[in-house]
């Protein structure tokens, strides 16, 4: 029995249920449960966020000035994009503008955080969906090597290499004690690289998780630590001084060359490593074309990377912004943060209370009063859930929606959306990877264009950080150094009453804060962050949401192995903690909260 | 299954010599801060003893304590992973997922009984019966229980499982509980900070392999080797502290000169952490040095004390000389009154709100 959606799908919920709980490599909590027919293809996806944190409750009432703090604790793993999230939200609620340096370096620091994330996300979260490590016991080095360098030319590809590499990886097999690999789904007929591939993959695992440990000393350099850099509202909290007294406790010329040879490095990486490899992987997987869901039709970006300081048109952001919907690729729709019709979220689905749960709330409008119980086709209990009710709430997540239409975000988002504009710097990439692996463009709606269109954003990423490096380094050689401007930095020269937004494109999606601030206190806060959009659960009309979509019709090859649905939920690098949160204008939700 | 081997076979069969082996040992062991005799130990046990199983579980966090765990410079967190112990369970990098997952925890409790470490990163809420968390249908406080009974020792990683960080700042919605006011009956060490330093988590867990016992804690349950010490008794601007050189507004000419940021709100005269010693990503910055004060990311309730920009009104130009036992007897009573009777009304009305919503 089949309940169409009104964006398009076709439910079934009568087959077998399959749970995956907890859902790992990922960020923070998360739950899905399928229901596959009798040829194990997915006919139902229930996708619920299992954690709720309430930031924005604890945000009441606080200097708006330390909102970077507490917003960027929402994530330690796309960790400063909350932040410069919420610096923007208070300097357009305040308006206060920031100087050209400070630009230039938050730009640093966001690219950073994309081209970290995405290297990460690749090898350490989403790889061993696509290789077996076991099988990369029986790769012949020699032929490992000779696969390596005939896609790249990164020195550390010798037969005695991987030979050693390989030595290393059979010992730690052969002890029994198998650390993360413990229990995976090694030898499941889903994985379809070659031994020698895999045994590259592997090596290549282990590079990236010594290399991303230098590419975040960027952060360090400008924000003092990572993760959690520190941030200003106003401009950068580091100052620049390249040749006075006491130059050596600012940003300097050791400071500025330490970065640039990271920035190097970064650029060899991805297009030695990580490219060449995603090529490779991809070449083997391009029948797997599963998991496009929402790509083909719905997609969002706010945009991002501003040219100049200041200016967060469309024109100026270097990443795309728009919103494409039902597949129409033609019309690129503008969007603004503000209109209360066209950002709205939901909660019938989630473990809220509205007074009217037909209607939505725009993000400066929203109430939120947690509201814990299961449906009534709930098997379990309230503390020992077995199966959950999708027809009931079922969710810490709540339903945003744009214009009343479920979209997807994220790197895939942004590259369909700058394909569609026809930018030159998203399309030629895009174009060559397709006829590289000689599939239409058609296939970057899949779960393996998702994980192309990551790769292909952080070479991007990785080119534009060298850009932006530069033109720091320019802006000061014209005499230019100032990082911060403090006209507004006392809360006596702000308006009684002030709202604003701020928005930025993590490495997951379109991210956006809004504040509004009264008598110099923040007096709600409300974010809608890229896995909320991505995960959240049915809305008010039924439509299902990026993840849910994107599991559906998936032949599973042994449901008790859910590799093919880690495969697809993983292409999105879901972030718990940033999705599940909580807001509300009077505080009113805190009466309703028992203490047990 | 063949026997455990030790960190020493593993490294051998690796092709590392002897004589690189040694000097791995002395090289850690200098930079753990010991002496060359703790270098010979350190060899003897790396030879002699089993990987550690250790299950790395996450409550309400941010991922940020894992995050910095895998930046770790020395040791190499591939080589804590492959050689020194065996993660066993990690839901942030391990490859299984559901059913396949929690089974290793089964596996574990029973096989290594009372020899496994438990490490939390996170805490639990217990609010809503613990289902502000839940993990594989039931509250996560359940499974940190369960887990706990059987573990050697807890690690409490990060200000989140240590002290209760972002999510138990007032009004504490999710009623977010620090993990030794759940798990009374085993041995905690609480390595906090927002996160805390790569290499000082590394340096927690090398020290238990190494040397096969807890580390010395303070009072208050961190790590004295670490935790003993003020931010600002290492700083590099503590000259300009004792000079009376402040920044006194951001990008000012005294910020382009290094000089100290206490008048822009830096808790680093009351926050103890090892930043300004170790540093930060292999020891190329920490907060101060690239401009911005500490905001005291390691110490118990640091959200709710105050504005981050406001300063600290109790600071004597030459220096509290409390050590951190004394301060953590007295935390509340003294640190916490100083900040809540500098601090402008409204803060006050929060603590005050907060002890509130903590009693009822």
């Amino acid at each position: 029995m089949g309940i169409q959606t009104p964006n398009g799908f076709t439910l079934d919920n009568s087959g077998k249920r399959v749970v995956v709980d907890p859902v790992t490599r990922i960020e923070g909590h998360l739950r899905l449960e399928v229901n596959v027919d009798d040829n194990n293809v997915i006919r139902n996806a229930v996708s619920t966020g299992t954690m709720w944190r309430g930031i924005e409750v604890i945000l009441k009432n606080r200097d708006p000035r330390d909102a970077w703090a507490f917003t960027e604790r929402i994530c330690g793993v796309c960790t400063g994009t909350h932040a410069l999230t919420s610096v923007r939200a208070v300097e357009n609620a305040l308006d206060i503008s920031i100087p050209e340096n400070a630009n230039s370096i938050r730009n640093i620091m966001q690219l950073t955080l994309q081209v970290h994330d995405h290297l990460v996300h690749f090898y350490h979260l989403h790889a061993l969906d696509w290789v077996d490590v076991v099988s990369a016991l029986s790769a012949d080095p020699k032929a490992t090597s000779t696969l390596a360098q005939s896609i790249s030319n990164w020195p550390l590809s010798s037969p005695g290499y991987f030979k050693d590499l390989q030595t290393r990886l059979k010992k730690f097999v052969d002890s029994g004690q198998l650390g993360p690999f413990k229990n995976g789904y090694w030898g499941h007929p889903a994985y379809k690289l070659p031994a020698e591939a895999n045994l590259m993959a592997v090596a290549h695992y282990l590079e990236a998780l010594d290399f991303q440990k230098d590419i975040v000393k960027i952060h360090t350099v400008y924000g003092g630590k990572n993760p959690h850099p520190n941030w200003l509202v106003g401009g950068v909290p580091c100052a620049i001084n390249v040749d006075g007294t006491g130059a050596v406790g600012a940003i300097n010329m050791e400071r500025l060359n330490l970065v640039s040879e990271i920035i190097d490095r970064a650029v060899q990486f991805v297009e030695q490593v990580y490219i060449p490899d995603l090529t490779a992987i991809a070449g083997f997987y391009k029948d797997w074309l599963y998991g496009g869901g929402l790509s083909g039709k719905s997609v969002m970006s706010y945009g991002d990377i501003p040219e100049h300081a200041n200016d967060y048109s469309a024109a100026n952001l270097l990443l795309p912004r728009g919103v494409i919907l039902n597949g129409n690729l033609s019309e690129v729709l503008p969007i603004d943060q503000a209109d209360p019709e066209q950002i709205q979220e939901f909660v019938p689905h989630s473990w809220y209370k509205y007074a009217d749960e037909s209607k939505g709330l725009h993000p400066f409008d929203g109430v939120t009063v947690p509201d814990y119980k299961l449906g009534p086709n709930a098997k379990g209990t309230p503390t020992n859930i077995e199966a959950l009710d999708e027809g009931a709430k079922y969710s810490w997540i709540k339903s945003p929606r744009w214009r009343g239409n479920a979209v997807e975000v994220g790197p895939l988002a942004r590259y369909i959306i700058g394909y569609a504009q026809g930018k030159a710097e998203f399309k030629e990439p895009t174009d060559r990877l397709l006829q590289t692996l000689g599939v239409p463009v058609t296939a970057l709606f899949s779960t393996l264009g998702r994980t192309a269109a990551r790769g292909l954003e952080c070479q991007w990423a990785a080119h534009k950080l060298r850009y932006f490096q530069d033109k720091l380094v320019a802006n000061i050689k014209a005499g230019d150094s100032a990082t911060a401007n403090v006209e507004k930095w006392e809360p006596k020269s702000w308006p009684k009453e002030a709202r604003g937004y701020g928005f930025t494109e993590a490495p997951r999606g379109a991210l956006g804060h809004w504040i509004k601030i009264r008598d110099g206190k923040i007096d709600n806060y409300q974010c809608i962050v890229p896995t909320t959009w991505n995960g959240s659960p049915r809305d008010h009309k039924g439509n299902i949401g990026a993840f849910e979509a994107s599991l559906m019709d998936t032949p599973m090859a042994d449901p008790q192995k859910p590799l093919e649905i880690l495969r697809t939920i993983h292409s999105f690098d879901p972030c718990l903690a940033c999705s599940t949160h909580v807001m509300s204008p009077e505080g009113q939700e805190m009466a309703t909260v028992k203490v047990r | 299954m063949s026997s455990v081997e030790s960190f020493y076979d593993v490294i051998r069969r690796q092709g590392i010599t002897r004589r690189s082996f040694t000097k791995f040992c002395s090289l850690t062991a200098s930079s753990l801060g010991f002496g060359p005799l703790a270098a010979s130990k350190m060899a003897y046990a790396l030879e002699n003893k089993p990987r550690v199983p250790v299950i790395w579980m996450h409550g309400l966090e941010c991922t940020c304590c894992s995050e910095s765990f895998i930046r770790s410079a020395h040791p190499l967190v591939k080589d804590v992973v492959l050689s020194m112990i065996s993660l066993d369970y990690d839901d942030t990098i391990m490859a299984a997922a559901g059913h396949q997952a929690e089974a290793i925890l089964e596996e574990t409790k029973e096989k290594y009984k009372g020899k496994y470490i438990l490490a939390v990163e996170g805490n639990p809420p217990l609010n809503e019966g613990g289902m502000f968390c839940i993990d594989g249908g039931k509250p996560f406080v359940e499974k940190l229980k369960y887990m706990a009974e059987d573990a050697m020792a807890i690690i409490a990683w990060g200000a989140c499982a240590s002290w209760g960080c972002v999510q138990a700042a007032a009004p504490n919605p999710t009623q977010a509980t620090p993990i030794d006011k759940v798990i009374r009956d085993k041995p905690i060490i609480k390595v906090p900070g927002c996160p805390p330093i790569a290499e000082v988590m590394t340096g927690v867990v090398t020290f238990i392999t190494t040397f096969g016992r807890l580390p010395e804690l303070d009072r208050q349950g961190r790590p004295k080797m670490f935790y003993s010490q003020r931010i600002h008794d290492k700083c590099y601007r503590r000259p300009h502290f004792d000079a009376g050189q402040f920044v006194e507004e951001w990008d000012d000419e005294a910020a382009r000169k290094g000089y100290c940021l206490y008048k822009m709100g830096c808790k680093g005269p009351t926050t103890y952490n090892a930043c300004s010693t170790v540093r930060w990503n292999g020891g190329v910055s920490f907060p101060i040095q690239s401009g911005h004060g500490c905001i005291g990311c390691s110490e118990e309730g640091f959200w709710d004390k105050g504005p981050f920009y406001e300063r600290l009104s109790t600071i004597h130009q030459f220096g509290v000389e409390k050590n951190a036992d004394e301060i953590g007897l007295a935390a509340v009573g003294v640190v916490g009154a100083a900040v809540a009777t500098h601090a402008a009304l409204t803060a006050v009305q929060r603590v005050t709100k907060r002890f509130d919503s903590d009693r009822r």
